[in-house]
């Protein structure tokens, strides 16, 4: 008797179910899955049920292109399986092998149901190897994307975290630079520092770049356009926190900073405080005072 | 035709742009304002722009002539009110609007040019209207 591959997989399927899923929980107990204790065993169990039966559904309705219509809800599913793994933080051999450990087993089912029919096993096997093989890399292939998303979102995470603007005083904001200054950053401290400024109606902003560890002729100019935005919205701007090699290093590449600079951010509060008309006052004897 | 109109408060003459600035309004608001000058007598000018959402070389340049032109009057031009985005736009075409005085709001703006005013007619420096 003659069968295509894909009748022969769902027959084999629907025969051994039970057999298969215990085989393939079984080897997903001895990988890693579950030893690292990312994963409850029953929650794996419900994930391959779920996958067994969506693939069997699948093969029903005729087909072996996995990336046919038919194939869509099983396709969904282990998205969604692969998308949560990556969050989760398996390793991309965890993820693969959740599918590719089920034809290990699907193959000693089909050897036990089709043992005798050469070419029965042949179409079986090779049914199986095609879909499996193409669930697989599809899967590994959400796994890549959401991992990639999550490293976006960590990238924008930091650049919103690096970029704080602080209040020092009524009119008066601060904005501490650290790391490396690149266009799109710069873009993103600009908009946060122009916002602040319309927020907190500031007069004056510090660009403390004691965090900064190189400037060159690029990072100059992004600050220069940072000072010249927040002058055109009517706030002075003052560059502290320049250290020495920095300014060896600007002097020589013929960098010139337009701009009031300071050598700390103590200095610019200072001068940003005597701008907008205010002063700071040690009260007399404090030492005394406290004895 | 449409124009912006100008409005006489003292000394200043207040201008706020509330309609997206097209090439020929922006002429005539030039050519209103320097007539305006010549004939109040003004000494400060007052760009009230924070409904301006859209700027264009044109614009920033215009913004330039103006204040060049009130100077030659004899009048301080202050820009108040610049959105961020509008800010950084200018920034980005490379006008950075050198030889304009800029404030956050009307309020400072006027401030800036009663200070201004106050320090020329030799009331000396009484910074008033400014926050303490």
């Amino acid at each position: 008797m003659t069968m295509d591959g894909a009748g022969v997989l769902e027959r084999t399927l629907a025969e051994d179910e039970v057999t298969i899923l215990d085989a393939w929980i079984a080897s997903l107990r001895d990988g890693t899955s579950l030893r690292s204790g990312r994963i409850r065993e029953a929650e794996l169990r419900t994930q391959a049920k779920t996958v067994l039966g969506l693939l069997r559904e699948a093969l029903a309705g005729g087909g072996l292109d996995a990336d046919a219509e038919g194939f869509a809800s099983i396709r969904e599913t282990l998205a969604d399986i692969s998308r949560s793994r990556a969050i989760q933080g398996f390793t991309p051999t965890d993820t693969a092998n959740f599918v590719f450990s089920l034809k290990e087993r699907v193959f000693e089912a089909l050897v036990k149901t089709h043992g005798t029919d050469a070419q029965g096993l042949a179409a079986g096997t090779w049914a199986a190897s095609k879909v499996l093989d193409r669930l697989g890399l599809q899967t590994m292939e959400v796994f890549l994307a959401s991992r990639e998303e999550v490293i976006g979102r960590q990238g924008q995470e930091i650049a919103e975290l690096s970029t704080p603007v602080v209040r020092l005083w009524d009119g008066i904001l601060a904005l501490p630079l650290i790391g490396t200054l690149d266009s799109a950053r710069t873009g993103v401290v600009m908009e946060n520092l122009l916002q602040a400024i319309v927020d907190e109606e500031a007069e004056i902003a510090i660009i403390d770049i004691t965090g900064v560890p190189t400037v060159d002729t690029l990072v100059a100019q992004h600050l220069l356009k940072t000072v010249a935005a927040a002058r055109l919205m009517g706030a002075d701007c003052i560059v502290s926190g320049i250290r020495p090699q920095i300014a060896q290093t600007m002097v020589h590449l013929g960098v010139e900073l337009n701009v009031v600079s300071k050598a700390t951010l103590a200095d610019a509060f200072a001068v940003a405080l005597r701008r907008t008309g205010r002063k700071v006052v040690r009260q007399q004897a404090p030492a005394e005072e406290r004895r | 035709m449409e124009r912006i109109p100008i409005l006489k408060l003292g000394g200043v003459l207040i201008v706020t742009i509330q309609v997206d600035m097209h090439d020929h309004l922006a002429l005539a608001l030039e050519e209103d304002l320097t007539a305006m000058i010549v004939r109040t007598g003004a000494r400060g000018v007052l760009i009230e722009i924070s409904a301006l959402e859209i700027v264009d070389s044109f614009i920033g340049r215009m913004l330039v002539s103006i204040a060049a032109i009130a100077r030659v009057l004899d009048a301080e031009t202050v820009v108040a009110g610049m959105r961020p985005a509008v800010a950084i736009t200018l920034v980005e075409l490379g006008l950075e609007l050198t030889g304009i005085r800029t404030a956050l709001n009307v309020e400072r703006g006027m401030a800036l040019i009663q200070a201004r005013l106050s320090e020329e007619d030799g009331h000396g420096s009484d910074r008033d209207g400014l926050e303490s």
